[in-house]
């Protein structure tokens, strides 16, 4: 007897908890959710976590949008892309099966932007890259957009100041072979490249490594008897930062160039000396506002963090406000016509600079070249597209 | 290819496969003795780093007694998780401990994950350990001439610990027979437990090790390692401990040379190391050094 009153009271305590949910329910439905789609573990983390920062900080400022006089709370659903291509798609398939978010801001990483492209336009929600450089992120997919420039400019950018300023003559490039950020931004470097020398041979080695790989005094130590005069590594900062941390140790002078992936403080914890000197593109400097938004960028950012944004940040701070900017342009919470607000971005302002989208869905923006210099990212230039 | 180039080649070779070799030795102690792949050794190897960072980084402490200490904890550790993990499934199908073990390692990795974060953290330098050495047109990092002694010290304190002490006698008879040896009042929890105790004190050994090489930690870095040293422990003979530093280098020397001569296929690199594995289990399923077995049915 005790032991069937005992099950009634359970039952009665869960049938409580349900009843007392379903208001709670009711009350939720003024909530727009936005899907964060993130690395926020493996190789990638780091940058998944700056993008995280960055958005954060904008929901801090702009926690609602009002649609047709409601007021709609946001409310960020973060799905962990663990840097594997696999568990993105596993990662996009949560956020729109099981979050139901209205829209995804997202990846750090072009591949695994891609792994979860199809997905979104599938689900028709529309998709928001930060800082995903490659091409085929927003090409022939409807649905995702990007708030950063591409990498065919920013190889352009790095073979130009491969020949101008370093006086290249040739260059090897090291690239991370799984990584379509990588081999797309190595193919635009090297074209644009052996275009400016006029040598089609300019390019004396493209060695690959693998995601994950720590060793790579194979590939340095043939490096090292091509004697090149600039060696370009586009890849995450965590190989990156290994690969010139061994290339020093095998004697190898030449200066290494890198692309956006580099800026994440964890690229000089691990290198330390050994990156000094290291040059790469990057999306945006502390010191070189771009519009008025960026001076508020910078000090809200100091306020609650404590510490200088890096240039990715600031594009997880964008994409949250170009999210707001569309829906409030759409005047509508339907993902359909929140993406038709997205793709007729024009004129919008950022603390990154303005994005215009073009039909590809693509702004063009342009690019700051960042050295590493007494262990900080020290701003050298800017380049305009 | 230059001689220097080559001897290049060489040197990185053996500085590889030496870290391989180290840490395949704990793996297959572990299997020679108690017949249970433990698939958490590579994430206790990522402890170890982590223990060692910890000690040196958050409690200052010179680097030798960090050294220690984390050796300790991890073999601490290993014990503790053979406590909780596999002792209650000893008398269970072998496959339940190995699901366990799996378990364990996924565990782990994701404790990890909460505790120290997902972002990698970087190794601090050891003057002693990350000097560049240079033998003519070699170069190696003095860590790298310090882990081929590690590693046959390591070996040669094994083989001694297991055949020419008493704890070894009794380890080498928990091995044959597990009820056999409790019959002739052998404490088998405790061997077991100095077992996986020394095991992971390899392992550890193996973590701090690698992180002086690669000085980059986070709580999946034992993943890769700790399947390319399985590989190595089979391809060695699984459970022959010597058969595991014979594995560890010829896989080592395998992956720099692929890179070498091969680079078009150096995006095979770790796919290499799988095909080897399945090369060895069809012509030689004991390994290079181990002895075929007869099962009585």
């Amino acid at each position: 007897m005790k032991r069937i009153l005992g099950i009634i009271a359970i039952a009665l305590a869960i049938a409580l908890l349900f009843g007392c949910a379903k208001p709670a329910d009711k009350a939720a439905s003024t909530v727009i959710k936005f899907g964060v789609f993130e690395p926020l573990t493996g190789a990638n983390a780091a940058g998944g976590a700056e993008e995280l920062d960055g958005i954060r900080l904008a929901q801090g400022l702009y926690p609602t949008v009002t649609v047709g006089g409601k007021v709609y709370t946001i409310e960020l659903a973060i799905a962990d892309n663990k840097s594997d291509k696999v568990e993105a798609a596993n990662a996009g398939q949560r956020l729109v099966d099981s979050d139901k978010v209205t829209l995804v801001l997202g990846s750090w990483g072009s591949s695994l932007s891609m792994a979860a492209g199809p997905i979104f336009e599938a689900a028709k929600i529309p998709a928001i890259a930060l800082s995903a450089t490659n091409v085929l992120v927003t090409k022939d997919n409807p649905y995702y957009f990007r708030v950063c420039f591409l990498d065919p400019f920013q190889g352009t950018v790095m073979a130009n100041y491969a020949f101008k300023n370093v006086q290249a003559k040739n260059a090897v490039i090291i690239r991370e072979v799984t990584n379509d950020y990588s081999v797309g931004l190595a193919k635009f470097f090297a074209d644009s490249f052996k275009g400016l020398t006029g040598n089609p041979d300019a390019i004396l080695a493209e060695l690959n490594y693998q995601t994950n790989d720590q060793d790579f005094s194979a590939q340095l130590t043939r490096v090292k008897t091509l004697k090149p005069d600039v060696i370009f590594a586009p890849g995450n900062y965590t190989e990156s930062a290994l690969i010139i941390k061994q290339a020093r140790e095998l004697g190898i002078t030449a200066p290494f160039l890198g692309g956006d992936t580099w800026e994440i403080n964890e690229f000089i914890q691990v290198g330390r000396q050994a990156v000094e000197g290291a040059v790469m593109s990057a999306f945006f400097d502390n010191d070189a506002p771009l519009t008025p938004l960026s001076g508020v960028f910078v000090t809200e950012y100091q306020k609650k963090y404590g510490k200088l944004p890096s240039g990715t940040a600031v594009l997880g701070f964008d994409g949250y406000l170009l999210a707001i900017d569309a829906i409030k342009r759409a005047d509508s919470i339907d993902p359909i016509k929140i993406r038709d607000a997205i793709a007729a971005t024009k004129g919008f302002e950022g603390a990154a600079g303005v994005v215009n989208l073009d039909v590809n869905g693509d702004p063009i923006k342009s690019a700051v070249i960042k050295e590493v210099k007494d262990g900080k990212f020290v701003y050298k230039t800017t380049v305009a597209p | 290819m230059e001689l220097s180039t080559f001897f290049q080649q060489l040197a990185n070779a053996l500085s590889l496969g030496s870290l391989y070799a180290l840490i395949a030795i704990g793996y297959t102690m572990v299997y020679g003795i108690l017949r249970l792949i433990n698939f958490a050794h590579g994430d206790v190897f990522m402890l170890g780093a982590y223990f060692a960072f910890y000690a040196i980084s958050a409690l200052a402490m010179p680097w030798w007694i960090a050294f220690v200490v984390a050796l300790g904890l991890t073999a601490l550790f290993g014990i503790g998780l053979e406590r909780a993990a596999y002792r209650p499934l000893r008398d269970s199908p072998k496959i339940s401990v190995m699901i366990s073990a799996i378990g364990a390692s996924f565990l782990i990795q994701n404790l990890g994950v909460v505790i120290f974060g997902g972002r990698p953290k970087s190794f601090p330098s050891i003057a002693l350990f990350d000097t560049v050495v240079h033998f003519g047109p070699v170069s190696v990092l003095s860590v790298s001439l310090f882990i081929p002694v590690v590693t046959f010290l390591s070996l040669a304190g094994l083989l001694w610990i297991v055949n020419k002490t008493k704890t070894g006698l009794a380890m080498r008879a928990v091995s044959t027979d597990l009820d056999a040896a409790r019959l002739m009042a052998i404490d088998v929890n405790k061997i077991v437990s100095i077992t996986f105790g020394i095991g992971s004190l390899l392992a550890a050994l193996g973590g701090i090790m690698w992180t002086m090489r690669y000085p980059q930690l986070n709580p999946l870095m034992g993943v890769m390692p700790g399947l390319k040293c399985f590989i190595a422990a089979v391809i060695g003979g699984i459970g022959n401990i010597g058969g595991a530093v014979l594995g560890g280098f010829l896989l080592g020397m395998m992956e720099i040379l692929i890179v070498a001569f091969l680079p078009e296929l150096t995006g095979y690199r770790d796919a290499f190391a799988f095909v080897m594995l399945i090369i060895v289990l069809l012509v030689k399923p004991a390994g290079l050094l181990g002895k075929a077995q007869a099962v009585k049915v």
